[in-house]
């Protein structure tokens, strides 16, 4: 059932990449009664082997190290582990791209069916009202097109869809949604709530994507917690398992995959006629005619495709003449610390697995704190419990008990699930020195230039960090255990997560209503061309401390119902 | 589902993803919990006395064997010198750590006792292993023997966590299937009365 089907001479919409966004198109569209051809980078996927899910380390003679060691000398086959699902990597042979002097800048790109939603963390939050409106808010960033009143049915939609646990919690920093059920805390998420009220932090259920109970068809979750290696029965949302494996069903669907868009190409009214691509297999340069193309490729591949898509009526790329193209691009602030809890040693073993990640998150809490010292919040993500041993698992352990033999053995067998880490998700502002541009001197082996990027973290970053590494060791401490991790540098840049490591890029072709200084409408329409649009995290015109992946789909859902709309209509 | 040979459930988690894609499938978690432990069947990962080391010499290998066996008793079994023997045939850097590491140790041993590593006597093996494996015995001249004792004690605590006996010894419990995920209140009893937070009912 997962073949590549034959493309048909007539194309409607072509969707540009399967991730979060353009699987959302794809659904979308097909359900309403659209013929779609979607293109990818990368192969089709077949859950049944591709995921390694449910294996044990030592199913295999390298036990997850990598048939050569990888793991032991820094080069993971696999960049988060060889039992995960196949994801992507930071370094794509053949592919590559440049970073300017004085910036450190990391890009995790996907080129599978699915793109990143095969392993994603399923983290599933909506972003508040003043995330919409920052301008209004502080007086910093660009304010969104559209409200949160205006997005909060499209929420609505994307949560019954994908499927997400929560509560009601009446939180202006994490509105409340369409949620099923909760998941039960684990112990050590227990002595975090214990922590956190003493401390006024409020830690309350997580919204993640994994189903509680059975719906649209998917079978609800059986908490093996290996939800990051692909979950063979769809229950955790993945854009190929839950989108496109049913709009295939349809006959509406047509995948040309191992394709890499080279251009869009534009008719003599200015609107995109094509798609230029390339056969990658056969290394061939195909085109594709048709109605209106949505774009999906991930924020930066994205805006790339754009800016290298330039003709006489569009000299500095297609869409591109507010020069945004590229501009604004953020990733979220990343910082964790560790800790040992001692009242967790030795503790009755039980199973702990559950959904994977954390039970329990803690959203940002000091929203309405006077004379802070950065403007903006962050959320904290928990994790601990008794997970599978792994390779590495009891490096840390190993490393501060010396000595062999039963000693050792008494000490792991004491350590195994006293740990507990915290890592902060925090909100970038844009700033002008953070950005990708074309090379003008590098091409990818299929001759297609490449980013450059340019990243600089501000101000705001920095002492959020450090705000973060005092909460997460307050947090430790007040449940009665140590830090692990390094101490935070005094130079606190230091301990920010790389650009773009924390793989939230965003904001590459921002939402406006000012053709002058946005690339796309409030539909994610672009300005200049209106069979053009962009669904994942490039549109937004911002980076809340709240993931990209629900609103990539609520606003993906939204624009893909208004360009249905608008075909038609006869508009498009 | 005893009988269910293990392509047969292959068979029927193919067609249950096939029902969940077309919307209507739903694996059960009895199900679910047969493929764990079907896919959980152990191989063997001892080679056995048979083995024929691809990359140690059998010297070597029989002494890595007991280094195993002195970092984490029951690594032997595990088979923790089949890995790293494994991995260096496949990566000649690491080959090259413990090569270099067999070829001190026993040098060392020899000078020091008179006999390598594996002929000493079991005081004369933890003698020079105290001075490896804590920071206070440590000097300049057993600086090499800490680098080759780090990699060695670094992979054997892999290989004996990763291997099914490791994780008995551990006591994880999980890559099941469950219906309802719970948390036991002895559990969570045990941390609060350890936990600063003892006394607040």
């Amino acid at each position: 059932m997962f073949q590549v089907q034959r493309t048909p001479e007539v194309h409607d919409v072509v969707v540009i990449g399967s991730g979060a966004g353009g699987g959302t198109a794809v659904k979308v569209l097909t359900d309403l009664g659209h013929k779609v051809t979607l293109l990818e980078a990368g192969p089709m996927l077949d859950p049944s082997k591709d995921f390694k899910e449910h294996m044990w380390p030592w199913e295999v003679d390298h036990r997850g190290v990598g048939p050569n060691a990888e793991n032991y000398f820094g080069k993971d086959i696999y960049p988060f582990g060889y039992f995960l699902a196949p994801n992507g990597f930071w370094d794509l042979p053949g592919e590559p791209f440049t970073v300017a002097e004085g910036s450190s800048f990391r890009w995790f790109r996907s080129r599978i069916l699915g793109g990143r939603t095969n392993h994603f963390g399923r983290i599933s939050l909506r972003f508040s009202d003043y995330d919409f409106k920052p301008q209004q808010f502080d007086g910093l960033g660009t304010d969104w097109p559209v409200t949160y009143e205006e997005m909060s049915p499209w929420y609505d939609k994307a949560e019954e869809f994908i499927g997400v646990t929560g509560t009601h919690e009446g939180l202006r920093t994490a509105p409340d949604g369409k949620f099923l059920p909760p998941i039960a805390p684990r112990v050590h998420e227990q002595l975090i709530q214990r922590a956190g009220k003493k401390l006024n932090i409020p830690v309350i259920p997580s919204r993640m994507a994994m189903l509680t109970k059975s719906i649209n068809g998917r079978a609800a979750c059986h908490y093996c917690g290996q939800c990051g290696r692909g979950c063979r029965t769809a229950s955790a949302f993945s854009s190929s398992q839950a989108m496109i494996f049913p709009a295939m069903k349809t006959g509406r669907l047509n995948i040309i995959s191992g394709v890499m868009a080279r251009e869009l190409l534009v008719d003599s009214s200015g609107k995109v006629s094509g798609v230029s691509y390339v056969d990658k297999a056969t290394r061939t340069e195909k085109t594709i005619k048709c109605k209106a193309v949505v774009v999906a490729a991930s924020a930066c591949e994205s805006a790339r495709l754009l800016l290298n898509s330039k003709s006489s009526q569009f000299p500095n790329g297609l869409a591109n003449g507010s020069g945004q193209v590229g501009r604004n691009l953020t990733d979220t602030v990343g910082h964790a610390v560790s800790g040992v809890i001692p009242a967790l040693e030795g503790m009755p073993r039980h199973n702990s697995d559950g959904i994977s990640g954390m039970h329990v998150y803690v959203p940002w809490w000091e929203l309405d704190k006077k004379n802070k010292d950065f403007p903006r919040g962050y959320h904290i993500e928990i994790g601990g419990g008794f997970g599978m041993p792994q390779i590495g698992t009891f490096r840390n352990v190993a490393a501060r008990a010396e000595g062999y033999g039963t000693k050792l053995k008494d000490d792991i067998r004491r350590y195994y699930g006293s740990q507990v880490n915290f890592s902060g998700r925090g909100e970038m502002i844009p700033n002008e020195h953070s950005f990708c541009e074309i090379d003008p001197a590098q091409v990818d082996q299929w001759g297609i230039p490449v980013l450059r990027f340019h990243w600089q973290w501000s101000e705001n970053e920095i002492q959020m960090v450090k705000h973060m590494h005092k909460t997460f060791k307050d947090l430790i401490e007040t449940m009665g255990g140590h830090v692990t991790s390094p101490d935070l540098p005094p130079d606190a840049v230091k301990a920010v997560s790389v650009g773009g490591e924390i793989i939230h890029e965003a904001g590459t072709c921002r939402m406006g209503d000012d053709p002058k200084s946005s690339v796309l409408n409030k539909w994610s329409q672009a300005h200049e061309v209106p069979n053009l649009l962009v669904v994942d995290a490039a549109p937004f015109n911002g980076n809340p401390d709240k993931n990209v992946t629900l609103t990539i789909v609520a606003n993906a859902w939204r624009a893909a119902a208004h360009l249905a709309d608008e075909i038609t209509k006869g508009n498009v | 589902m005893e009988d269910t040979s293990r392509r047969e459930l292959f068979r029927i988690i193919g067609s249950s993803i096939v029902l969940t894609a077309a919307g209507s499938g739903v694996l059960s978690p009895a199900l679910a919990q047969h493929v764990h432990a079907e896919i959980a069947a152990v191989k063997s990962l001892s080679g056995g006395p048979n083995y024929v080391p691809k990359k140690f010499t059998p010297h070597n290998f029989l002494t890595l064997k007991k280094l195993g066996d002195i970092i984490i008793p029951g690594a032997s079994d595990a088979g923790a010198a089949e890995f790293i023997d494994f991995l260096s045939s496949h990566n000649d850097e690491l080959a090259a750590i413990f090569n270099g590491g067999f070829g001190w140790l026993d040098n060392y041993m020899q000078k020091t006792y008179g006999a390598d590593f594996l002929n000493a006597a079991a005081a004369q093996q933890t003698e020079l292993l105290d001075k490896l494996a804590y920071a206070k015995n440590r000097t300049p001249e057993t600086a090499p023997g800490v680098h080759f004792w780090t990699w060695t004690r670094n992979m054997v605590v892999d290989a004996y966590y990763t291997s099914p006996a490791g994780v008995k010894d551990l006591g994880y419990m999980g890559n099941g299937a469950m219906k309802v995920f719970n948390v036991p209140q002895e559990a969570v009893d045990y941390a609060i009365k350890r936990s600063p937070f003892a006394n607040e009912g």
